[in-house]
């Protein structure tokens, strides 16, 4: 049981995610008090832990840093869902262990504020709210390795 | 297989004759780079993940820059972990406070970039170094602890465009232009996860600068690298500057390369361009949008903050006062005793400029010139989300530093083609 919060927006950036004027700390904690702050003022006071989160396409582009991650992390977003993902958060969230669910037409097919869950291990979306179960594409298996592991820092180590 | 000049440098780093966009390799890295923003929460992974923290301590090239000097009590701390790291591992390619530049600026300033090699950085712009015919991406925090770490990484061999660069481009436009154009045409994610190669008659009247303010902003278009083949602009810039002085590997896209997509941009008819908030896609002709009242100037980073950028800026504010808050940030050490040097900094001191040491202040939001809520920018820079230099309801203004620095003097968005005849 999730709550979907659903920005009908492409684009969303990581300045939007977690500004840069909060940059100046690492501890996810705090950079989750500053979560989507300047896409949604009030998406903290929204969101409720294991909440997901859906976007259009190109979620999280511009900026590398990772601290985006880390903010969704530390606000305890169990996923986020987007038609298209930036290349560079992309390959932050596997290699954070966390997994960045790419589902075509998720704007529509999700309506913010829809009891959704989320099978990982069989690529479905149950949307309760709409009584549908979505299917979406899993990660090819080199990622979901990563992210099983723990992250790509685990992995390697686990590796060596 | 005929190849790209992306996959040529792929297949020498993973040991394969050959690879091919969509395959999965573990590449070789050169060169990081490190900074004070992403390099302090990579070193804390490596800590804690008990992995052997750093291959080759020659392979990393430090310097702070985001919020250098220290902007406030939390970045001062943040720099201190970053400092005692690179001093307690003595790295020998450590740019502390003083030395310190824009990362992108400095890296390829200080001759650390060589044609043919792979270089990650924790930070996006990292895509600047393919201007000298290298690989370079921006990764995460995670991907470059990793790559300090094993001195390599995995990468996803990308599909590659050609952007064709053809004319001259006229009096009073610049590469910025170019650039900007390239992402109005793609939009922002037109080049996600590709490697946007440029190629063209026209890059051989560009400077080494000019060159890497466009490959500065493939990632603005989402791309994953830029690069443009070596050739003598290259090959000049290089020598003796070059800290290894090894013969480098030169390579070119072969004639019948695969390309994903093409465009082309017709230099001969491009006009001065200002990229409208809040995203650098919204390009528009500067006699569209001149007029537009403006609070503030501002003229650095990464994309355009180095000596070129300067003295065209100063060549405009030369005997002239500025109308609105002007704020010039010389990208690197050497490029302010450049401008020291020229007498650029007594110009823009007489036109009313503030002139900030090497940082990258508030280009991100960060300091030196943070905007107020309603404030705008015409900036030189290279990003104009929401609230990027300030409060989410301030507006910035991509442009050349020319349209900045004659927005600066009219204290509107200005056609800089007058001022500079
Ligand atoms: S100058 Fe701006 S864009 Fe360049 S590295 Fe610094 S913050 Fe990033």
């Amino acid at each position: 049981m999730a709550t979907a919060h659903v920005y009908k927006r492409d684009n969303v950036n990581t300045d939007e995610i977690i500004p840069a004027r909060y940059l100046n700390t690492d501890d996810p904690a705090e950079l989750a008090t500053h979560c989507m702050e300047d896409l949604d003022k009030d998406f903290m006071n929204k969101c409720k832990p294991g909440d997901v989160v859906v976007c259009g396409d190109d979620f999280g582009c511009g900026s590398s840093r990772e601290h985006a991650v880390w903010a969704i992390k530390g606000a305890q977003v169990k996923a986020v869902i987007a038609q298209s993902f930036a290349r560079i958060f992309f390959r932050n969230c596997i290699n954070c262990g966390f997994y960045p669910i790419e589902l075509k037409d998720a704007v529509n097919l999700i309506n913010d504020g829809d009891d959704i869950d989320i099978d990982l291990v069989n690529g479905v979306i149950k949307n309760n709210t709409q009584g549908k179960d979505i299917k979406f594409n899993p990660l090819p298996e080199f990622a979901i390795n990563i992210i099983d592991n723990g992250g790509l820092l685990k992995h390697i180590s686990k590796k060596q | 297989m005929p190849m790209t000049i992306t996959e040529k440098i792929f297949a020498a780093h993973c040991g394969e004759n050959e690879v091919k966009p969509g395959q999965l390799i573990e590449a070789e890295v050169d060169i990081m780079m490190c900074h004070d923003v992403t390099t302090p929460p990579a070193i804390s992974m490596l800590k804690n993940a008990g992995i052997p923290p750093i291959f080759d301590p020659d392979r990393i090239v430090a310097t702070p820059d985001h919020f250098q000097p220290a902007k406030d009590i939390k970045s001062a701390e943040l720099l201190k972990r970053f400092d005692t790291w690179c001093r307690e591992n003595n790295l020998k390619h450590y740019y502390p406070v003083g030395k310190a530049g824009v990362c992108h600026a400095l890296l390829p300033e200080q001759g650390h970039i060589r044609p043919g090699e792979i270089i990650v950085g924790g930070d996006s712009h990292t895509c600047t170094y393919g201007a000298l015919g290298a690989f370079s991406s921006g990764v995460g925090s995670t991907d470059l602890a990793a790559a300090i770490a094993t001195g390599s990484l995995w990468f996803r061999v990308p599909e590659s465009m050609k952007i064709t660069l053809k004319g001259s481009l006229k009096h009073g436009v610049f590469s910025k232009d170019i650039v900007l154009d390239v992402i109005r045409q793609i939009g922002t994610d037109g080049a996600r996860y590709m490697a946007m190669e440029y190629v063209g008659d026209t890059l051989a009247e560009l400077s080494m600068e000019s060159r890497m303010t466009i490959t500065n902003m493939a990632i603005e278009a989402g791309g994953k690298n830029a690069i443009m083949a070596v050739d003598d602009t290259v090959r000049e810039y290089l020598k003796g500057r070059l800290k290894n002085d090894a013969p480098y590997n030169e390579y070119q896209s072969d004639p019948d390369a695969e390309y994903a997509s093409f465009v082309e941009v017709d230099c001969d008819k491009l006009e001065p361009l200002v990229a409208l908030p809040h995203l650098p896609s919204n390009g528009k002709p500067i006699g569209e949008v001149k007029g537009m009242a403006m609070d503030q100037c501002y003229i650095g980073s990464c994309t355009n903050g180095r000596i070129e950028d300067l003295r065209l800026a100063a060549q405009i504010m030369k005997g002239k006062q500025v109308a609105i808050r002007t704020i010039i940030v010389p990208a690197t050490p050497d490029i302010w005793a450049a401008a020291l040097k020229e007498g650029l900094l007594q110009i823009f001191y007489d036109a009313g400029c503030v002139v900030s040491a090497p940082t990258c202040g508030a280009c991100l939001g960060g300091f030196m010139g943070v905007l107020a809520a309603g404030d705008k920018c015409i900036s030189s820079t290279n990003r104009n989300f929401v609230g990027r230099m300030g409060h989410p309801e301030s507006e910035v203004y991509l442009a050349s530093p020319a349209t900045a620095a004659a927005s600066a003097i009219e204290g509107k968005l200005t056609d800089p083609r007058p001022y500079l005849n």
